[in-house]
């Protein structure tokens, strides 16, 4: 199956009078459709390594190629377009704009690239609002929403332009394991339906066991690579 | 673009207080710039209209001995065609006098005017408060201070001692207030018939006087009007060079009302500035998100272009609301103990266009930095920092 995420070789040092090394040469290829996830102690580099992989932060050296395109001959502007039609975000605040309502973030990263919001697009935002369970509070603003609301919120608008790769920075850390079940299986419906490939950093190991792929980061570098 | 705008907006709406406080800045600006800048030019509309309104621009002055214009017909023609500009055009038959009257014999200045063409300068006509302007020879009018002074009222005979040492009686048909005590006190007006026959110089007269439409042309109008006189003996004054210290105080007056409001454009662009810079800081999560979901550097700038140019607009209107209420308030409250306005107002739709501009202008200016800092921001910083 072709790959959609390759990493080579990545590099990453923070700090320029004191260098820190966080990343240490990581190798990695993630295929179509695959729902993997990483797991770490705190501290090990996941969040700089999926940073990486998002186009939101810059290797010290090595490449990433996202869909077969290398990413670092990329101008600024031309990442901004690969992550608005390719990627969809899930961090672990979910980062809504609170001036919006739960519709209105949902179809923001769709109004980035075409500010007419079509009937389809406009049927398949009420859909994912559906499927998160949020259709009674579509109209709130983000903020008179509770927290597990404001999550799927953001897992609805990662999902608005059917982006081929979902990367999501432990999207249920500071939810009850309730919401939390709720919440994968919700992602992971969307990637047996959308075959979507996620990438989901997590601290809990249950939630890691029902993955297809388990990646341990320690010390900036791969300790363990399980597929099932 | 569009989105830029909308999310513009929005930001503006969710930040309600802190909107309405810098609308109020601006507008507190706009006003009192356009309230400065108002008043001064009223000031100084009204103190020319005073000083130059109802007398001679240009004045044509003989320079020969005997201090007359023979051709005169000519000189008059010659004006008429030299400018368009040129208006209310008069001669006149002016010479010193004495008066006799009971007590005393007072120092005049006999005015021989075409009255229909002095009135058009002098407004003679409107300020004549008891009587009637002469018509006939021998009929003359005089000021209301030489009537005070001198006892004459309408009706009497003033007995004039001419320069060849005869007398003559004029009969007073009227009385005139000009407004100016020099004037109102000295001047006699008569016919030019009455005046020549008074100062014995023929079909001749002194000089012509004339106004222009623009005042301030007055010099470079008299410059292509002694061009166009043909006859040698002629002097062209105007005004201008006759008060150069009022022209110079009108000028300092004008540098330093601008000065004022320039200073006060630039308070209100860095108030702008600051609260923008500051809403940028606050609106940095929104922003990193937006760019992680990839929105342009370009856009993500334009969202403060847009919420400066929204503030500009808004606080521009209401700035000149108020600036006219403070027009309006200041003529109703200062007034002079006949209720007219201390200084009246002129509406210069030009000027408050151009103030509007400059709100617009200085909002957009100072959204120039936050705009900057946004473009720059780096979507990874905020994400990381929570
Ligand atoms: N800007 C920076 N300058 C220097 N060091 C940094 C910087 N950002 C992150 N680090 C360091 O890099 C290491 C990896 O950070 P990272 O956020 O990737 O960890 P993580 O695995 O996501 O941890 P957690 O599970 O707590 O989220 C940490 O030791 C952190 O202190
Ligand atoms: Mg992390």
């Amino acid at each position: 199956m072709a790959n959609m995420i390759e990493l080579k070789k990545i590099d990453k040092v923070y700090g320029e009078k004191i260098k820190t090394q966080v990343l240490f040469g990581i190798d990695l290829k993630f295929e179509e459709k695959g729902f993997n996830s990483i797991i770490g102690e705190s501290g090990s580099g996941k969040s700089t390594l999926l940073n990486i992989i998002g186009t939101l932060d810059k290797p010290t050296s090595g490449q990433v190629f996202i869909d077969g395109k290398r990413t670092d001959t990329l101008s600024k502007s031309e990442l901004a377009v690969l992550r608005n039609k390719t990627m969809g975000f899930i961090f672990q605040f979910h980062y809504l704009l609170p001036e919006f309502t739960a519709k209105e973030n949902v179809l923001m990263p769709y109004r980035i690239q075409n500010y007419n919001i079509t009937r389809e697009i406009d049927k398949w935002a009420d859909e994912l609002l559906e499927l998160t369970g949020l259709t009674k509070v579509k109209n709130n603003l983000a903020t008179d929403m509770s927290g597990g609301q404001q999550q799927r919120t953001a897992i609805a608008r990662a999902l608005i332009n059917k982006p081929k790769i979902i990367l999501a920075d432990e999207p249920t850390g500071n939810l009850d394991s309730d919401t939390s079940e709720t919440i994968y299986s919700i992602l992971r419906d969307i990637n047996e339906n959308y075959k979507t490939t996620f990438v989901i950093i997590t601290h809990d190991k249950r939630i890691a066991e029902k993955t297809d792929r388990i990646i341990e980061i320690k010390d900036g570098k791969i300790n363990m690579d399980v597929k099932r | 673009m569009r989105l830029a705008f909308k999310i513009a907006l929005r930001f503006l709406k969710s930040g309600r207080g802190q909107t309405i406080l810098i609308v109020l800045g601006i507008s507190v600006g706009v006003a009192v710039q356009l309230f400065i800048g108002s008043l001064i030019q009223g000031l100084q509309i009204n103190l020319l209209e005073t000083t130059i309104g109802s007398s001679s621009h240009i004045t044509i002055n003989p320079t020969n001995e005997e201090k007359t214009i023979d051709n005169y017909d000519r000189v008059l023609y010659e004006t008429n065609i030299s400018s368009p500009e040129i208006i209310n055009i008069s001669p006149a038959v002016d010479g010193p006098s004495n008066l006799d009257y009971e007590e005393d014999i007072v120092q005049v200045l006999i005015r021989g005017f075409n009255i229909e063409d002095a009135d058009k300068i002098y407004k003679i006509n409107s300020n004549i408060y008891e009587g009637r302007a002469p018509e006939r020879k021998d009929e003359v009018i005089i000021g209301k201070d030489l009537a005070l002074k001198s006892g004459l009222k309408l009706g009497d005979d003033a007995v004039i001692i001419t320069p060849g040492g005869g007398s003559l009686k004029l009969n007073i048909v009227g009385l005139y207030d000009l407004k100016v005590a020099s004037i109102n006190e000295t001047w006699l007006i008569t016919s030019m018939e009455t005046a020549q026959d008074i100062l014995s110089i023929d079909d001749k007269i002194t000089s012509v006087e004339m106004q222009v439409k623009e005042e301030f042309d007055a010099d470079i109008i008299a410059k292509d009007l002694s061009y166009t006189l043909s006859q040698e003996d002629l002097k062209v004054d105007n005004w201008k060079d006759q008060n150069q210290s009022l022209l110079s105080g009108l000028n300092g007056q004008s540098v330093s009302s601008v000065m004022i409001q320039v200073f006060v454009l630039v308070a209100v662009l860095l108030g702008i500035s600051s609260v923008l810079a500051i809403s940028v800081v606050q609106r940095s999560r929104q922003l990193g998100i937006l760019k992680a979901m990839g929105i342009q550097d370009r856009d993500a700038s334009l969202i403060f272009v847009f919420q400066g140019l929204m503030l500009g607009v808004i606080g521009a209107f209401l700035g000149i609301a108020l600036g006219f209420g403070l027009l309006i308030m200041f003529t109703k409250f200062a007034v002079n103990p006949d209720g007219s306005p201390v200084v009246p107002i002129y509406i210069n739709n030009g000027f408050i266009a151009l103030s509007g501009l400059f709100a617009l202008l200085s909002a957009t200016i100072a959204s120039l930095i936050p705009a900057r800092i946004s473009s720059k921001l780096n979507p990874i910083e905020v994400i990381k920092n929570g």
